[in-house]
């Protein structure tokens, strides 16, 4: 869409802060899927006295204030903190106002909202198929690829779409961590902000827009395609 | 006894309120069934055999250690086939590919079930592209059996397989089994706590009560023990083997020959010469003194008492009698063992109300 100066359509900067956020949210997903199954596969199948702890550890941020675990991740990342001190060791510099550092922030972030569907839809399972799959000469690797992974797929399709859904939407972790740095870390909501507070209402509503159309959409296609046949059990 | 093919199953399990403690020694070939009640911990000591649950113990199946105090081969190291008490087929794959999951993991030098052969077996050829879903309990059950055969285990586990189903869809699957045994030459454990379905399958039986083997041994014999019908209440009775010696057609009754001592069965079309198990339970066997002639009852045999024992209830005895060779149990009241004066070693006929052909 062209530049247009009179606050019709997108501008340059709304753009690439469409693009900034689709990135954020594609790779958090990604990561999340990769780093949140193992979490969930053990919160599911575990007997462990540890499981209650580290079910509230990975729900919490359903209810801390983003900017409340923003400030933490900030001093952590930083360069005195824990984790900057690693990344410093490792030669990557300190991650806060860098994409890394968002996409860090925003898998803590959206955590629960990938572990929690997967956990389900593994609990939901249970052991007995893998059980048979054992008793059909398939090792616990090719078990999960073979059949607990395609048992479980509405579970993950549900993750995938509610983790990057919640990425796309966050708004005050970025702004803690991230600052607003044009095709940095400055993602549509804090474009909005941006607009907002410039008092360009009509820029504002173009984006606020798109992102009311793309929640409806999204939350749409989650209960539309979702599970083929969980509800029939 | 080293050279013959067998299972040897030493286990020690202990959950809390329940343990299992079995040292057994069973045949390598047939089917043996793992009877008790349930919570005696049948399918612990099946799930123990295929490794699902770990408890101490060895486990040796006709020349292949699985666990021994040295290791413990995981369960989809083991040649085994499972068959669990629901249907357990994958919701997410066809009859087909649930059927090919197991074999192709075996290397195909290893697979010696036809794939034909089980589909004829079992009667599944027609339901290769339908989902599992789509089907009855009785073809899931079946297509579970096939899919554990399919993988050409040397130990068939079956845990309570018909336990799920109704008598019909029972039934339907019970003449499948049958040709199993006598077409294949798996050795099965078969957990049930049916006797009907233990007499029709089992050729060596183990009794299990509270996790311990009560009583272990060919069916035959152990049936007829005096010591096991307390556990097995209305269900006591024996059961016997013969052949089928020759058929009345104009009273569509056979007669089945067991060791020398015939029986007048219904004819169920086997042919002359057809192998056949027979069962008589004991409540339908009385005793008399002499050979009464006008009785309705068709089997009026000579035999020789053998043993009496009492039974829970103060009213019954339990009488284990000698036809020719075959033992029977006969369920007689104190009051009638008393006025006939009832001894082991006595000459007297057994009134024989009911044989069940049951194979």
């Amino acid at each position: 869409m062209a530049i247009v100066s009179d606050g019709m359509g997108f501008s340059a900067a709304d753009l690439g802060a469409i693009w900034l956020t689709l990135r954020l949210a594609s790779a958090t997903t990604l990561l999340l899927l990769v780093a949140g199954t193992p979490v969930a596969w053990w919160l599911a199948t575990t007997r462990s006295r540890w499981k209650a702890p580290v079910s509230a550890i990975v729900a919490m941020p359903l209810v801390l204030p983003p900017t409340v675990l923003g400030f933490y991740l900030l001093l952590a990342m930083g360069p005195h903190g824990p984790v900057g001190q690693l990344t410093q060791a490792l030669g990557l510099g300190t991650l806060p106002f860098t994409f890394w550092g968002l996409v860090a922030g925003s898998v803590i972030y959206s955590m629960p909202f990938v572990v929690q569907p997967i956990q389900n839809a593994i609990e939901s399972i249970g052991r007995r198929p893998l059980e048979v799959a054992a008793t059909l000469r398939a090792s616990p690797w090719d078990a999960f690829w073979t059949v607990a992974l395609p048992l479980a797929r509405p579970g993950f399709i549900t993750a995938a779409i509610l983790g990057f859904a919640h990425t796309v939407g966050e708004f005050g972790l970025v702004l803690m961590i991230g600052g607003n740095i044009p095709d940095v870390t400055r993602v549509v909501s804090v474009q909005i902000y941006d607009h907002v507070e410039a008092l360009e209402y009509a820029s504002a509503h173009w984006l606020a827009g798109a992102m009311v159309a793309f929640s409806f959409l999204t939350l749409l296609a989650l209960y539309t395609l979702n599970p083929p046949w969980r509800g029939r059990k | 006894m080293s050279a013959t093919p067998e299972i040897r199953a030493r286990f020690k399990l202990d959950y809390p309120g329940f343990a299992l403690d079995v040292d057994l020694a069973l045949p390598g070939r047939g089917v043996t069934a793992i009877f008790g009640h349930s919570g005696s911990g049948k399918t612990t000591l099946l799930r123990c055999v295929a490794g699902l649950e770990r408890a101490a113990g060895q486990l040796h199946v006709n020349g292949e250690t699985w666990q021994d105090g040295n290791g413990f081969v995981a369960p989809h190291r083991r040649s085994l086939g499972y068959v669990f008490q629901e249907a357990s087929l994958f919701a997410h794959l066809s009859v087909g590919k649930n059927l090919e999951y197991g074999m192709q993991r075996v290397r195909p030098t290893d697979r010696k079930v036809s794939v034909d052969h089980v589909l004829e077996l079992l009667g599944i050829g027609g339901l290769m592209a339908r989902k599992a879903e789509g089907l009855s309990g009785g073809e899931r059950q079946r297509v579970a059996i096939a899919r554990a055969l399919l993988t050409s285990p040397r130990l068939l586990l079956m845990d309570e397989p018909l336990a799920a189903l109704d008598l019909p869809r029972k039934q339907e699957i019970l003449p499948y089994l049958e040709r199993l045994h006598d077409e294949l030459d798996i050795p099965v454990l078969y957990v049930s706590h049916a006797p009907d379905e233990v007499a029709r399958l089992a050729d060596h039986l183990v009794v299990l009560d509270a996790g311990r083997a009560v009583a272990t041994g060919p069916i035959i014999e152990t049936l007829a023990r005096l010591d096991l019908p307390i556990r097995l209440g209305e269900d006591a009775g024996v059961v016997l083997e013969g052949v089928i010696a020759e058929r009345d057609k104009h009273w569509h009754l056979a007669r089945v020959n067991c060791g020398g001592t015939n029986f007048w069965v219904r004819d169920d079309d086997h042919a002359v010469g057809h192998r056949a198990r027979i069962r008589i339970l004991a409540r339908d066997v009385s005793i008399a003194r002499s050979q009464s002639a006008d009785s309705s009852i068709l089997n009026i045999l000579p035999g020789k008492i053998i043993e009496i024992s009492d039974e829970p209830h103060p009213a019954q005895m339990l009488v284990k009698l000698e036809i020719g060779v075959s033992p029977v149990l006969a369920r007689v009241t104190r009051r009638s063992a008393e006025a006939l004066d009832l001894e082991p070693g006595n000459q007297v006929y057994a009134q024989i109300k009911a044989v069940a052909l049951i194979a």
